[in-house]
């Protein structure tokens, strides 16, 4: 396993800027994040580090050795891809198999043996390895995908959306099994997900793109409290960030042309009054959709709220986050 | 929606359906059936009006195909008596076999022209497809089309200086003047499909295998000839037909040892008379070799498009 580190790493498609200008280090053993809407340059980061692309301008590192021109092959990455990928042709086993009898690594037949029956009773699909790989649901395609990289120690794991099209159960073995298998093998995991509970849990560190350019590099926790703009602000929370004037709760904070409360930031009791629209029991807790000056407030509450949609409850701000008019994070 | 149905068809539909297939089956068929037959007539039985079609069945068209034959004296024929079954059929018209004649040759040699050229075809244009298909080729198009306008007139328009050319080169009735020239006329044919073939195959399958630790190279050959193996076939067989039927071209450029079937069969007419079951026999070998190998490559024919294993 190997640090990862990309310096002044540009790429555009035509007239199109696919990523620009971005400086990340990637710890030895850590775990990245990428967030961003479709478009941001996510995926085209972990085809630039797997050399699948070409670098315009820049440079990246994997374990202090410089890549220039070196095939993907050479790189030693695994990746993960977003649409499966696997060889139709093959069936399951084979499809494992595959990467560790690659003229590189020449595994001996015990060993890939021995890997692959590992890899597919982690992943829940020993009874389907002598399966065409065709004729697999999503899910499991999706598993046998992250299996042919997990068969190998790569210098570093690029995954893009590995769990997505998973359901919550399997979602949450793997979520937890991945997050296993990287703290004991110390593995160097790059990870694109829209998930928030997976950047979250999973998480070293947290990248957020927008249009192709790196604006915020932190831990979740940083991510979430310290967010540096109203956009990095909006990636990250379930329920999302209230993005609100400055002046909704009388005086605006000095400079501050919007504030930003998460949910748990709007305290209840005391202030302005605001109408309840709507009532979601989750269980554990239960959200509040409220109407304030015609904005949109979510707030939290306990599971047994006697609220009724319809009802009034005061509200005032804590802690807020106060940004300038161009969205730029002041305190 | 009822007019795009996708339940199964009705029993009376499929045959209907099944009916119109064994019907254009049987139509097409006859010829065929026609030439193997006469192949096995004798020759009065095979000129015969009407035709018949129940008969005494005969290798003699096989024999005179297979051989040349002399006439010999009455002394000669009664001091030689005949030893095997061929000459048997040879002796009721008083000829004795007098060797081999040259149809097993010029099979050969259509075998050795008609895959060698196939062989070449889908090689070279497997290739160059794959390289249209993945890479970006300066002026691409262009290329696509240059290589498409050798077909844009009727091949036989160049023979006068394909004819000079071979003679100056010393490429004529050779075996690898023939493969040369036929794979020329193919090659437009196979990048074309193939390339069409190639596109449908996913660019993430060759991305993953070079991730995986493979060369393009190594990728091209496991990942991706395995998927257009559908494309090969079906190219693979429109080359051989062209190759192995062609008739003009052969007759212009071979006359001796590269010379195919197609030109040979036709001088058996000229020789003893108008024997129509040796030149039945003839033909009947001469479809054996593409019947058997359209039907060794019909798994692949039939196996259609493999949906693959990348979400779209």
């Amino acid at each position: 396993m190997a640090e990862v580190v990309l310096k002044g790493v540009s790429k555009s498609f035509g007239d199109t800027v696919g990523v620009a200008e971005i400086d990340m280090t990637i710890p030895d053993g850590g775990f990245v994040v990428l967030l961003g809407p479709t478009g941001a340059g996510k995926t085209t980061t972990l085809r630039l580090i797997s050399g699948l692309e070409k670098l315009d301008a820049g440079e990246i590192s994997i374990g202090g050795r410089p890549l220039r021109d070196e095939t993907p092959a050479q790189r030693d990455v695994a990746m993960v891809f977003q649409q499966y990928s696997l060889y139709p042709h093959l069936t399951v086993r084979e499809n494992l198999e595959f990467p560790l009898k690659s003229p590189i690594l020449k595994t001996p037949r015990d060993e890939i043996d021995r890997k692959v029956n590992e890899v597919a009773s982690v992943l829940q699909i020993s009874h389907k390895l002598d399966n065409k790989a065709t004729a697999l649901s999503g899910g499991e395609m999706q598993r046998v995908s992250i299996g042919r990289a997990l068969v190998r120690e790569p210098q570093v794991y690029l995954m893009d959306e590995p769990l997505s099209s998973l359901d919550a159960k399997l979602r949450t073995d793997l979520r937890i099994e991945l997050k296993r298998i990287q703290a004991s093998l110390g593995a160097t995991i790059l990870y694109v997900t829209h998930d928030q509970i997976e950047a979250m849990t999973m998480a070293t560190h947290v990248g957020v793109l927008n249009e192709g350019r790196l604006v915020q590099y932190g831990t979740p926790r940083d991510i979430y409290e310290n967010p540096n703009s109203v956009y990095v602000a909006s990636r990250l929370g379930l329920p999302r960030i209230n993005i609100l004037p400055a002046d909704l709760f009388g005086t605006a904070p000095k400079g501050a042309h919007r504030i930003g409360l998460r949910p748990e930031h709007v305290a209840q009791g005391e202030g302005r009054e605001a109408t309840i629209g709507r009532i979601e029991r989750l269980g554990d807790h239960s959200r509040l959709h409220l109407q304030l000056d015609g904005h949109n407030i979510t707030t939290l509450a306990d599971p047994h709220t006697d609220y009724t949609p319809g009802g009034h409850v005061r509200i005032t701000p804590r802690d807020p986050l106060c940004f300038d008019a161009q969205g730029d994070r002041i305190y | 929606m009822s007019s795009f149905s996708v339940t199964e068809p009705s029993k009376r539909s499929k045959w209907f359906a099944g009916s119109l297939v064994i019907l254009y089956a049987v139509i097409t068929m006859i010829p065929l059936a026609w030439i193997m037959l006469t192949g096995f007539k004798s020759p009065a039985d095979a000129i015969s009006y009407p035709p018949k079609v129940l008969f005494e069945p005969t290798l003699e068209g096989y024999v005179n195909l297979f051989t040349t034959r002399t006439r010999q004296t009455d002394e000669f024929l009664a001091a030689n008596p005949p030893e095997t079954w061929y000459e048997d059929i040879v002796r009721q018209y008083d000829m004795v076999i007098a060797g081999p004649s040259k149809f097993g040759e010029r099979f050969l040699n259509s075998v050795i022209i008609g895959f060698g050229s196939t062989f070449l075809s889908i090689f070279l244009g497997t290739l160059a497809a794959y390289a249209f298909s993945r890479f970006r080729i300066p002026l691409a198009d262009d290329l696509l089309f240059f290589i498409l306008s050798t077909r844009m007139m009727p091949p036989i328009a160049v023979a006068i200086p394909i004819f000079l050319m071979y003679r100056q080169l010393g490429l004529s009735d050779t075996h690898l003047g023939m493969i040369l020239l036929y794979t020329a006329v193919n090659i437009s044919l196979a990048v074309w499909l193939l390339k069409g073939f190639i596109d449908e195959i996913p660019r993430e399958y060759e991305e993953a295998a070079l991730i995986d630790g493979y060369t393009r190279f190594q990728a091209f050959y496991k990942v991706v000839l395995p998927q257009a193996a559908t494309g090969i076939a079906s190219t693979a067989i429109f080359c051989l037909i062209f190759a192995w039927n062609e008739y003009a071209f052969a007759v212009l450029l071979t006359s001796g040892t590269a010379q195919t079937a197609p030109p040979f069969i036709p001088t058996i007419i000229g020789v003893g008379g108008l024997d129509w079951p040796a030149v039945a026999a003839g033909a009947t070998i001469f479809l054996l070799p593409v019947m058997i190998f359209t039907v060794a490559l019909r798994k692949h024919l039939l196996r259609g498009i493999t949906f693959g294993a990348v979400r779209k």
